[in-house]
């Protein structure tokens, strides 16, 4: 393992310079319930005058302990790299065969900033086109469907590399479950990515999820007291500014508390491909095209005409009715003359 | 035939994992045996079997259930070979998160889930660190946000493991999974082969039955806090 322009490995550097180059390599003492080793010393002598009772507490071998730092080390350097390496310009999808045999013909490139919406009743096979792309399908799964990117084989070290996952997920199940506050939350996923200014990517995100809920929340707020609509909001600010997949899977939006349309936008702007399960017309209608799934397979793939996009003025006069509606209840007023 | 151990914290979702994998497997014609090691009781061989799975139970009992693990785990083997498996699965909990069934050249599974907190990654000792494949569950409740963290967190003390996020309830990534496991090496025989790291040497009078509290009643390894 090399520091990349010079040669001296990372275990043989000083630990005083090695911290200087690499602020994050620390995690891995920490984590590891170790204290630091002397700014003068060298990892690799550090390691060698462990005791044989720290080393048996750790549950490691000494030998081991040299190669997990080198592999760590490795993570870092790429997890780093990535936030400035090459760009995903396209995926591309290849249809397969449904659940009965019969083959999907189509082919489907979505380029970043593109969304694309998914229908079909349960059980359509929805999970599984997710699951492809995810996986990187390369005519080795039920489907028999194959995944590019930028037009060509993925590299299959990608299916299990940390910095190259291809979905990032939000559904509506999904809750916070960390005691922390949203800012302690924030910093903290903002660490695990590397981040150089954590204090200000988790100011942005705090004041982006802030115009998406309709109720404003503090910095101090625990995630776990956030609201349905208040946590799809952080949820989305958080993913379009620190998740380094290039697909954002949404399924559903709740229909109170956050600005949908907004939200997706949110996303877009971020040159993420969006795509969106969903039955909710206003939010299907916001998708380029929609991928309508039968029997595990792609039936159809609709492009969203004008005459459509048309129509989402009436489907959203519709829904500002209803939350006014919502609204006037929430505020114990009647509503016999709404 | 491939042997896999598959061990994880109580309640992680080992045995909805394994169903999942190995019912993507027998999709294809694998043929697959399951071997649940537990400590008190378990219902787990009828939900194996009751997916056609073939499965054989081995309860622990008093005994340190790693301990009877690896004192057991030759003869499972030749169970395997009998049977005419494919696949052997080896499911067991890691109870003081201290002891690894895992074994040197034997592909080695470790499940742990998303709800357990981003701390439990480096709470647990050998069985997650020394794992050749870490299956994280669970995630469809959590925020991608705890999940990405999770993800690291498990990579920081195990940078070389596999990890794979695995749906017990849906099945997503059960296919996949599976993939990996068919992938494993061989093994022919266990004799002589090494676990990846020791078990803990826990040899004192509480070991023996002793019940009765206070420094005269301990004997043999004992170790005590310091306080100073």
């Amino acid at each position: 393992m090399t520091t990349g322009h010079d040669t001296v490995p990372y275990s043989a550097m000083s630990a005083g310079e090695l911290l200087r180059k690499h602020p994050y390599a620390e995690d891995f003492f920490t984590s590891l319930g170790l204290a630091l080793p002397p700014a003068e010393e060298s990892v690799g002598a550090y390691f060698g005058r462990l005791t044989s009772e720290v080393l048996e507490d750790l549950g490691v071998e000494r030998r081991e302990l040299v190669e997990r730092f080198s592999a760590f080390m490795a993570l870092v350097v790429s997890l780093r790299e990535k936030r400035t390496g090459p760009a995903i310009d396209s995926i591309t999808i290849q249809g397969g065969v449904d659940k009965s045999g019969a083959a999907e013909e189509f082919v489907l490139t979505v380029a970043p900033g593109e969304v694309v919406s998914i229908v079909g009743p349960t059980g359509s096979g929805k999970s599984r086109f997710l699951a492809d792309i995810e996986w990187m399908a390369q005519g080795d799964t039920p489907t028999r469907r194959r995944v590019l990117i930028n037009g060509s084989v993925p590299d299959p070290s990608r299916r299990f590399s940390l910095e190259h996952k291809l979905v990032a997920q939000l559904s509506q199940n999904m809750n916070f479950v960390m005691d922390l506050s949203v800012e302690e939350f924030i910093a903290m996923h903002a660490e695990s990515r590397m981040v150089n200014d954590v204090a200000g990517i988790t100011r942005t995100i705090i004041e982006k999820a802030n115009e998406l809920a309709g109720e404003g929340f503090l910095p101090q707020t625990p995630v776990t007291a956030l609201s349905g609509g208040q946590s799809r909001a952080l949820m989305i600010a958080d993913t379009s500014c620190l998740s380094t997949s290039p697909i954002v899977l949404i399924d559903e939006i709740e229909n109170a508390g956050i600005d949908r349309k907004k939200a997706v936008r949110t996303l877009v702007d971020e040159h993420k491909i969006v795509l969106m399960a969903t039955h909710d017309p206003i939010l299907a209608l916001m998708g380029d095209r929609r991928l309508v799934f039968k029997n595990g397979g792609v039936r159809a793939i609709i492009a969203t005409t004008p005459a459509e996009r048309a129509t989402m003025a009436a489907f959203e006069e519709l829904d500002a009715r209803l939350t006014a509606v919502r609204n006037a209840l929430r505020n114990g007023e009647r509503i016999d003359c709404v | 035939m491939r042997l896999i151990t598959v061990a994880g914290p109580p309640s992680s979702g080992k045995t909805s994992v394994i169903i999942k994998a190995v019912e993507a497997l027998q999709g294809e014609g694998v043929k697959v045996g399951v071997i649940k090691f537990d400590c008190l009781s378990t219902g787990d061989q009828a939900l194996y079997e009751r997916r056609g799975i073939s499965a054989k139970t081995g309860l622990s009992g008093n005994l340190c259930p790693d301990h009877f693990f690896v004192s057991n785990i030759q003869e499972c083997l030749q169970w395997g070979e009998q049977s005419g498996f494919d696949l052997l699965v080896s499911e067991s909990a890691g109870l003081c998160n201290r002891c690894a069934p895992h074994i040197k050249d034997v592909c080695a599974v470790c499940v742990i889930d998303n709800l357990s907190g981003v701390e439990t990654p480096r709470k647990i000792g050998p069985m997650l660190k020394m794992a050749d494949i870490v299956v994280v569950t669970k995630g469809d409740i959590v925020s991608q946000a705890e999940r990405e963290v999770f993800s690291y967190r498990v990579r920081q003390v195990n940078p070389g493991a596999v990890i794979i996020n695995v749906n017990g309830l849906t099945g997503q990534g059960g296919y996949e999974l599976g993939r990996l496991l068919s992938a494993a090496q061989e093994t022919v025989s266990l004799t002589g082969r090494l676990l990846r790291f020791s078990m803990p040497a826990a040899l004192c009078s509480y070991c023996l039955g002793q019940r009765k509290i206070g420094s005269d009643y301990q004997m043999g390894n004992v170790r005590k806090m310091d306080f100073t």
